[in-house]
């Protein structure tokens, strides 16, 4: 999930009594499940919780961007190198896109950026760890966009228009960068030296807890889950999303040979479900806080960028500005 | 030298300055001026590194020494390597980013123009697919010099610089070898004075359109690429990009 603890604003939830004619209009709406579009009244709180919701998934895409540049320019073969930049440049697209499903709601790209830049708009903790070896790019194809996955495909269904189109065309994407993350963590276990099948375990080792992490808190922690929940912006509880995606992995896991740093993890047969140990949520707290392991080299990086490249997009918009008078003239 | 050993020569000079290119953008991962920038840099990286992997494939099948595409592009040291200078430069701030783009996209675009013709029919098809991968980086690197050149003081100093940096590497790209004139008479290669005469012409006009000046066709020119004597930088570009390959030698697959 690439959206953690999306503040809504509201303290409790309405009854329909409560509502304005147009807050119970388009309640009424969502739940009938018709799609909210820009143009249609909403309430002020729905519009920001999305607009904070798409903004973090867009910036997600984007920091998303550094752990694997981190790799990209070693990668250990052309195919393998192709693939890492089509990926990136997938990522990169899904970024502009949602961007533009933000801008939908009257929010600006820019100004959202700054926000992310000065601390005050957040980006999915995962990408506050590090890549530290080539199956690390495996592990995040595989567990990272997989976790992402989980949650987006339940976001088709979302109640905001703009956002359920850019999930459809986006699963489609990550699914493909699923299964060749899984691939190469595969190719290493079956046909790789010890060193490369080391590699592998040591990648979901590291990266094994911050993927279930991506869930966010607990459903009893998660004071704007109900909310966003009653206005179908969010459609399955993060313990819920997170227990789909152990249950999906875990058969996946077996199947590479590999194992889950979590000695508690077992199938439950009268739940049906997988039982799992439990997260370190003090590293979650301290992550999404800042102090997660590259939070302030990332942030340093993207805030580099945008800084250092806003003399090219000056020159972009004088010299658009330029030709139009010269058009004019 | 014989006209099979130029045609290797060729390849791996075609190949290794789309590699090198195409790694120097990728080091720019999450560093662009803009989204759109972020998209657009990956989406020429990728062309380069597709068309790089093309011309070693064949090179492999010609040289026929047990190496496939990989081993020649991660597993040769860098006097081994065929690439141009230019491409080999640090990507700098965005100007000579751009800078360093446009005067190889001028050059591969009318190389790729020509070898869509070539009277060998392995290289007319990759380059056919490659020239209209060429056209649209050219047509991107020009409309950026012109951005910068003729968008703000800062921008046109910027590009400025950095058009006064590189041109010294540009000599290579229009000053033909051995290598060249013997693929231009097998029918292969373009004619060198006419590739001259079409970079020093696109070049000139866009610079112009950009506010820009451009150096002398007869400044002093540093080369040595096309022949594997490089710059300092090449070493470290290949330390960072054939660690893995180097590190574990036993490992088969990725």
């Amino acid at each position: 999930m690439y959206a953690q603890l999306v503040d809504t604003g509201t303290k409790r939830l309405k009854t329909l009594e409560e509502m304005s004619p147009e807050e119970r209009e388009f309640q009424e709406k969502v739940d009938a499940e018709i799609k909210i579009e820009a143009k249609n009244w909403m309430p002020d709180g729905y519009r920001k919780t999305l607009i904070r919701q798409i903004s973090q998934h867009a910036h997600s895409e984007i920091v998303g961007m550094l752990p694997e540049g981190n790799w990209v320019t070693r990668a250990p073969t052309l195919k393998r190198k192709l693939q890492l930049m089509a990926k990136i440049q997938d990522e990169a697209g899904h970024g502009l896109y949602l961007y533009s499903a933000m801008e939908t709601l009257g929010a600006d790209r820019d100004e959202e950026i700054q926000k992310l830049h000065d601390g005050k708009a957040k980006y999915s903790s995962i990408f506050n760890y590090p890549t530290l070896n080539w199956a690390d790019m495996g592990a995040v194809g595989w567990l990272v966009d997989g976790a992402a996955i989980v949650n987006q495909v339940v976001l088709q269904r979302t109640s905001y228009g703009p956002y359920s189109r850019a999930m459809v065309r986006i699963c489609k994407e990550e699914s493909f960068h699923q299964r060749q993350g899984y691939q190469i963590l595969l190719d290493m276990m079956r046909e790789g030296t010890q060193e490369q099948k080391d590699m592998v375990q040591d990648a979901i080792n590291r990266l094994w807890w911050p993927a279930l992490m991506m869930f966010g808190p607990h459903d009893d922690e998660s004071p704007n889950s109900q909310q966003s929940m009653v206005w179908k912006i969010k459609r399955k509880s993060n313990d819920e999303l997170r227990q789909m995606f152990i249950d999906q992995t875990i058969p996946q896991l077996e199947f590479l040979g590999c194992t889950a740093p979590d000695p508690d993890l077992k199938w439950n047969e009268e739940t049906g479900h997988y039982d799992f140990g439990d997260i370190n949520w003090k590293e979650f707290y301290d992550v999404l806080k800042g102090d997660g392991p590259c939070n302030r080299e990332r942030l340093a990086t993207r805030r580099k960028a945008i800084d250092e490249g806003a003399w090219v997009r000056e020159a972009a918009v004088a010299y658009a500005a330029k030709q139009k008078q010269r058009a004019a003239a | 030298m014989t006209e099979q050993q130029a045609l290797q020569n060729y390849l791996l000079r075609l190949a290794d300055s789309d590699m090198i290119l195409g790694q120097r953008l990728c080091e720019l991962c999450g560093k662009a001026p803009a989204v759109e920038e972020e998209l657009a840099l990956m989406n020429v990286a990728l062309d380069l590194v597709g068309q790089a992997r093309n011309w070693y494939e064949y090179a492999a099948e010609l040289i026929d020494d047990g190496r496939d595409a990989d081993k020649l592009c991660f597993l040769r040291d860098a006097h081994d390597y065929r690439n141009l200078l230019l491409v080999e430069q640090p990507n700098g701030d965005y100007a000579v980013t751009m800078a360093r783009q446009f005067f190889f996209d001028v050059w591969h675009y009318f190389t790729m123009k020509s070898l869509e013709n070539a009277n060998d029919e392995r290289i007319a098809n990759i380059a056919a697919k490659a020239v209209k991968e060429a056209t649209y980086h050219l047509r991107r690197s020009s409309e950026w010099v012109k951005r910068m050149g003729d968008g703000t003081e800062e921008s046109h100093r910027r590009i400025q610089d950095a058009f006064d940096l590189l041109w010294r590497f540009t000599g290579e790209l229009v000053t033909p070898d051995d290598t060249d004139h013997a693929m231009f008479k097998a029918g292969i290669g373009p004619d060198p004075e006419q590739l001259k005469k079409d970079w020093f012409g696109m070049v000139r006009e866009v610079a112009a359109q950009a506010t820009l000046t451009t150096g002398a066709e007869d400044a002093w020119m540093y080369m040595g690429g096309k022949k594997g004597v490089h710059t300092e930088h090449l070493g470290f570009i290949l330390a960072e990009m054939q660690f893995l390959p180097r590190a574990y030698p036993d490992a088969t697959t990725w």
